[in-house]
């Protein structure tokens, strides 16, 4: 009898100390994840008015002591109207694209290197791929103010060795948009296609050479396709950040640079208008899940008809 | 298979680790540059330590980077905490009620933009005092749980990694002897997934260190924290002391993460071997 209430107790002990484990970081990602999503939603549909803060509510008590609910969609159909913000739009998902393109291009190789390297090497490697991503991202993207400034040391060495006459205008441009953001993000691109690289069996491309397969088709016909997984998640690790960026449009880019990252700050912060920006949030929300929604579908597809 | 690596791989190689690193090295040797000019090189009077000096003598820089340092040790602390027990749930709670929703909460913050996980954590912060009246105002506090949230995401992944290549039956042996499950946890569990419980730190500390964005929109008038001072600066172009400032912060960072790395090591390594050695014991 005794025993068995000590191990109901015990139990009990178990079950709430299981419960806490796993209400503590419930609730908090509710609260402060879930909850804040939900009254950007809200807010999207209110309008802003010159109080603190500069949103009008959307319930409100009337004269009458009435609850009132006002919805506004006065912010969607302005983002509508104006092409600003769909040429925003537009140009986040291009420079995120071609970006993202320019990454795989010199991460793969990048990548496969690391991965086929002497094992000896390997760590090291890994190592000086990884070490930038946790030196500032802000001071990286800073570093290329000087070196892409009219008097910087590329120009400096384009005129030295005469293939350019006078200093080239790269700073403030999208050039030097792509360039921060193929450099911010490469560490993604690489880390990911590593490991779908090194768990490739070698024996696969050795079966293929012996059947009379050259180098390079090989590559096509088995590397690449064995390691597409690798491929996809170091591009949805590139693409993701860099649609919403803000830092790098702000910094390298010139006051031309659109992006939608960069419109909704300047309307929080410069124009003081919540709602707007917030509507801003919500279009941007459902672009990045209409984008992952449509790779998966392509991703199961895929792997059906395998 | 050809062992060696091809021309064009290693060609590519080197480019991109010099695409990755002469930019940093730049900025470092600049920073040493006597001129005000950041790109000319002073040959005259450089090398030179006065962007150093004048950097210690800035008080703003200072209370910043203390500010800095302060939010990113609290959260670090606080993300791990959080995140050790979402990895626990993650990997030992089987199917629980609404574990979908749970893996979608961990695991969201870490691709929603930051602008917008900012704009919405102001949102709720502002909501917030409006209805109990806490917080009030905007500061380190507001910082903190907002840099709490999204650290944890990441810090969730490299806990959940360890746990879930974790062996069982230690703990399982230590629960037939007797143990409370608390204890099983602190001398069994912690010691051995402690590796990865301390990266997870490190990588909150730093992700909240470095962080701009979110904290650009919950901070406050007063609570400057070091990246928003040094993004208010490279706003205006590229400053001397910014470049002395940058080189420190990488040189540390640099050496912590390579010491960590190799103290970690170190530890597996001794573990192993005492592992070896009490095999060895028993037979």
């Amino acid at each position: 009898m005794s025993t068995s209430g000590v191990r109901v107790s015990w139990l009990a002990g178990l079950n709430l100390g299981r419960r806490l484990v796993l209400g503590v970081p419930y609730v908090w990602l509710a609260l402060f994840f879930l909850v804040p999503l939900l009254i950007v939603f809200g807010i999207s549909f209110s309008t802003p008015k010159i109080a603190m803060p500069p949103i009008e509510p959307l319930f409100t008590y009337g004269a009458d002591k009435v609850l009132q609910f006002r919805l506004y969609l006065s912010n969607y159909t302005f983002i509508a109207q104006d092409s600003l913000y769909l040429a925003a739009f537009a140009n986040s998902v291009k420079i995120a694209l071609v970006s993202t393109l320019l990454a795989l291009l010199l991460g793969y190789p990048m990548a496969y290197g690391i991965a086929r390297a002497p094992k000896s090497w390997r760590s090291v490697l890994f190592l000086l791929v990884v070490l930038p991503f946790f030196t500032s991202f802000l001071l990286r993207v800073y570093a290329w103010i000087g070196l892409l400034s009219r008097s910087g040391p590329i120009n400096a060495l384009l005129l030295k060795l005469g293939i350019i006459h006078e200093p080239l205008v790269m700073l403030q441009t999208d050039f030097a948009v792509y360039l921060g953001m193929v450099y911010s993000y490469l560490p993604f691109m690489v880390l990911p296609l590593y490991s779908a690289i090194e768990k490739l069996d070698p024996s696969l491309l050795e079966a293929a050479a012996d059947l009379g397969c050259r180098p390079t088709k090989a590559f096509f016909r088995v590397t690449l396709p064995l390691t597409s997984e690798g491929i996809l998640a170091g591009c949805l690790l590139v693409f993701i950040p860099s649609v919403g960026e803000y830092v790098i449009p702000a910094v390298l880019g010139g006051p031309g640079t659109l992006m939608i990252g960069r419109v909704l700050w300047e309307e929080f912060f410069n124009n003081r208008d919540w709602p707007l920006a917030s509507s801003v949030a919500v279009l941007l929300l459902l672009l990045l899940v209409g984008f992952i929604v449509v790779l998966q579908r392509v991703q199961s597809r895929e792997a059906a008809s395998e | 298979m050809n062992k060696r690596l091809s021309p064009f791989v290693l060609t590519m190689m080197c480019f991109g680790f010099a695409f990755l690193y002469v930019p940093i090295v730049l900025m470092v040797i600049y920073s040493f540059n006597a001129s005000r000019l950041v790109t000319v090189w002073d040959s005259a009077h450089s090398p030179t330590l006065k962007w150093y000096a004048e950097l210690l003598a800035n008080g703003e820089i200072l209370d910043a980077a203390r500010l800095s340092f302060r939010v990113a040790a609290v959260n670090a602390t606080g993300s791990t905490i959080l995140a050790t027990m979402a990895a626990f749930c993650l990997v030992r709670f089987g199917n629980f009620r609404g574990r979908s929703l749970f893996i979608g909460l961990t695991t969201a913050p870490m691709v929603l933009p930051e602008v917008i996980t900012g704009l919405s954590m102001l949102l709720l912060f502002v909501a917030m005092e409006q209805t109990f009246g806490w917080p009030a105002g905007r500061g380190a506090t507001t910082i903190t749980i907002a840099h709490m949230t999204f650290c944890m995401a990441y810090a969730t992944v490299v806990v959940q990694a360890r746990l879930s290549t974790f062996d069982r039956s230690l703990e399982e042996a230590a629960l037939d002897l007797g143990a409370r499950p608390m204890k099983v946890f602190l001398v069994i569990t912690l010691p051995i997934i402690a590796p990865s419980v301390v990266s997870a730190w490190l990588l909150a500390f730093i992700l909240s260190w470095d962080d701009l964005v979110i904290t650009s929109f919950v901070s406050g008038p007063g609570s400057t924290t070091l990246p928003q001072l040094i993004f208010s600066k490279v706003r205006l172009g590229v400053s001397p002391d910014i470049n002395a400032l940058a080189t420190l912060l990488v040189l540390t960072v640099t050496v912590a993460v390579i010491g960590v790395g190799l103290g970690l090591q170190r530890r597996e390594r001794r573990l192993e071997l005492e592992a070896e050695a009490a095999r060895e014991g028993l037979a």
